[in-house]
């Protein structure tokens, strides 16, 4: 088991405060993804606002109702409601309807695979729709609580109480099952394919290796970890839950089992969102108190993108290029800050 | 957020067919200008229209603290999340359970979680008992027990089919059980929203019930007060002063502490926790105030099963007898333990 304590700090401060764009979205947000150097800021609610690098809003209808999970992969944006539709948006604000609910169950978790296939969970039940459009469903034994693709192959981990279920959607042997007591609510494959990593419901994470399915815990957090980032090349895994960025080593062939964790950025405020910056070893993290900060991972030098006293952050997001940072807050005060 | 700025949730339970869907048709029917998210078990008996009626699975996990009374209900957690999505859009939740369904882990899911805790209290758990069954309930039935015994409110219902005696024969079962709990007689769940809703059950500054309730029966539909039953039947109940007949429950009972000599803090916190941390999984629900000695502020406290929580409420009013008093409902409750362990924490 691996923990850390918590520590540091907080040092003087760089700020680039007066080069962000700032942003009204004017609705409470959930997350944003760009697609190229649009940023779609999605709303806890029905419509998804893009901000292009003019500082121009425009607001697309999505859902009739709230948004309860999104996700991106720098082409379309792919969205689940309580409305019990799955919708696309592409780079053109053109919206697809993917999928639609029978019983209008809420679409808890939504995931992407690099090929264009798609996920989606309702209630016990994932979904997987490959890029031939042919749609298959498993069913798990409790609610999921999240869904991730795998970087290789078609295979779908599927979270929920008890562990995480790997599903093979093109294969006709049975699902492998990976066990560990608790609620998994967020999950997550190394980009080398080697690891699993879910975050869970009590303030820790736990994590496999996947060639043994060796345990690893990853505990020591004060808060749940709601937002998991892996760095450039998968070095690290940078997650939320505490009063510092905790960023767990993944480059060597055991993970971060009796490692401990690097730990960055400690202010008096809960780390919120994480977002590694797609090709540096810089990541972003934004706060409960509203701080913005970007963060060297060589050093941990901080450079202050947003003061505090502003709404808890609720999410960030880098273009693919890694010329832009986007910000929200949970109230829709956003901002950009072109590097 | 401030405690009266958090999304208040009704707890809605009974035993199967007592009525806790006519009850919830009532509630969402009524003409109060509210808008109520609730999440149901069965979708389709709820006859109003409303988008915010979210389907629920029941599903109760065990938190990973080896503690096997630490239930809370994970399907709460997501909706409760994706409901926040919403805020704005209603004035409070009520959760409907299903008729089998323990109330502990609803009420801890409020507790436990940081998320949930941080936009919603727990307002009050309603039981819905029908009049005509539920003595029978009790007797095979530990869920139809668990629920009246958790219970801030109980709906007696469908009192129309059953004789005066037989009304308050049942009365007197659940009285047994549970003294404390507000209890309504009803026919077809006809009862004020406002003694359902908001009544800040949970809420530390309005832990003030705890006296026995059997003299505030409130009866919509009978305003003679049932004087009528004074039948002094000693043979295996004894008279309990105002006319009812008090049962003990076999395996189910409240305990009920009292002393006006001021208690030890630094004796008395630690035994509450170690009995709560012991027992438990027997004790539902506890609440009290408390005097310290030294100590100018009331401190109130209350617990579902291991979970407490407490805090200093205001400071005793002048004139004010400063007592102690404590409940607990619970299973198989050791009286004589809990009885000699909190005089030991009376300051000498």
């Amino acid at each position: 088991m691996s923990t850390f304590e918590p520590g540091g700090q907080q040092a003087s401060i760089v700020s680039v405060t007066d080069r962000v764009r700032p942003v009204r979205i004017g609705a409470a947000v959930s997350a944003v993804h760009f697609l190229g150097e649009r940023a779609g800021f999605v709303g806890a609610e029905e419509n998804i606002s893009f901000v292009d690098t003019e500082g121009d809003v425009s607001r697309i209808a999505v859902h009739g109702g709230g948004i309860l999970c999104a996700v991106s992969d720098g082409k379309r944006i792919v969205t689940g409601g309580d409305d019990g539709k799955v919708a696309a948006i592409d780079a053109k604000g053109e919206v697809t309807q993917l999928a639609q609910d029978a019983k209008r169950r809420w679409i808890d978790n939504v995931a992407l695979h690099t090929d264009g296939a798609y996920a989606w969970s309702a209630g016990k039940i994932a979904y997987v729709r490959s890029g031939k459009n042919e749609e298959k469903f498993f069913e798990v034994p409790s609610t999921v609580g999240g869904l991730a693709f795998a970087p290789k192959g078609l295979r779908l981990a599927i979270a929920h109480y008890g562990g995480v279920t790997l599903w093979f959607p093109n294969m006709a042997a049975n699902a492998e099952f990976l066990e560990w007591a608790g609620s998994h609510l967020g999950v997550t494959f190394s980009p080398d394919n080697k690891f699993l990593v879910t975050a869970m419901h009590e303030p820790a994470m736990h994590g496999w290796r996947l060639a043994d399915n060796r345990h690893m815990r990853m505990s020591g957090y004060p808060g749940r970890v709601k937002s998991m980032s892996w760095s450039a090349g998968g070095k690290f895994l940078a997650t939320s839950g505490a009063d510092m960025v905790i960023m767990w080593p993944f480059a060597s062939k055991d993970g971060p089992m009796g490692k401990e964790p690097a730990m960055l950025a400690p202010l008096q405020a809960r780390v919120a969102v994480v977002a590694c910056h797609p090709k540096q070893d810089i990541l972003a993290c934004g706060y409960s108190d509203g701080t913005v900060l970007m963060v060297r991972l060589e050093d941990g030098a901080e450079i202050l993108v947003r003061r505090n006293g502003t709404p808890p952050v609720a999410a960030l997001a880098w273009n693919a290029k890694g010329t832009l940072l986007a910000f929200a807050d949970e109230e829709g005060d956003a901002g950009l800050l072109p590097l | 957020m401030p405690e009266a700025s958090k999304i208040p949730v009704t707890v809605l339970t009974g035993y199967l067919g007592a009525g806790k869907t006519t009850l919830l048709n009532r509630i969402l029917s009524e003409n109060h200008g509210k808008k109520y998210a609730v999440i149901v078990n069965e979708f389709g008996e709820i006859g109003i229209d409303n988008d915010l009626i979210i389907g629920a699975d029941e599903e109760v996990f065990e938190m990973n603290n080896g503690c096997v009374c630490c239930t809370v209900r994970g399907d709460l957690v997501r909706i409760m999340e994706g409901l926040m999505k919403r805020k704005g859009k209603f004035d409070a939740i009520i959760v409907e359970t299903t008729g089998l369904a323990d109330p502990a882990p609803v009420a801890q899911t409020f507790f436990v979680d940081e998320d949930v805790q941080k936009n919603a209290r727990l307002d009050a758990v309603v039981t819905v008992a029908d009049a005509k069954w539920l003595a029978d309930r009790l007797k095979d039935a530990p869920e139809a027990k668990n629920q009246i015994a958790f219970a801030d409110v109980i709906v007696l219902n469908k009192t129309d089919l059953v004789s005066k005696g037989e009304l308050a024969e049942v009365e007197a079962r659940i009285r047994g059980i549970n003294p404390y709990a507000k209890l309504h007689r009803t026919e077809r769940c006809k009862v004020r929203l406002s003694d359902v809703l908001e009544r800040g059950a949970f809420d530390l500054d309005r832990i003030l019930d705890l006296e026995p309730d059997f003299l505030e029966v409130d009866d919509d539909h009978d305003h003679d007060h049932d004087h009528h039953h004074h039948g002094h039947d000693h043979d295996h109940h004894h008279d309990h002063g105002h006319g009812l007949k008090h049962y003990h429950d076999e395996d189910m009972q409240s305990l009920a502490l009292k002393t006006d000599k001021p208690l030890d803090p630094t004796k008395f916190m630690p035994w509450l926790q170690n009995l709560v941390a012991t027992e438990g999984q027997k004790i539902l629900r506890s609440k009290g105030i408390l005097a310290f000695t030294d100590d100018d502020d009331r401190y109130v406290f209350q617990g579902v099963h291991m979970m407490l929580e407490g805090d200093h409420q205001r400071k005793w009013k002048d004139g004010e007898p400063r007592e102690s008093r404590l409940i607990f409902i619970g299973r198989e409750l050791p009286e004589q333990a809990i009885r000699d362990g909190f005089e030991s924490c009376i300051t000498t």
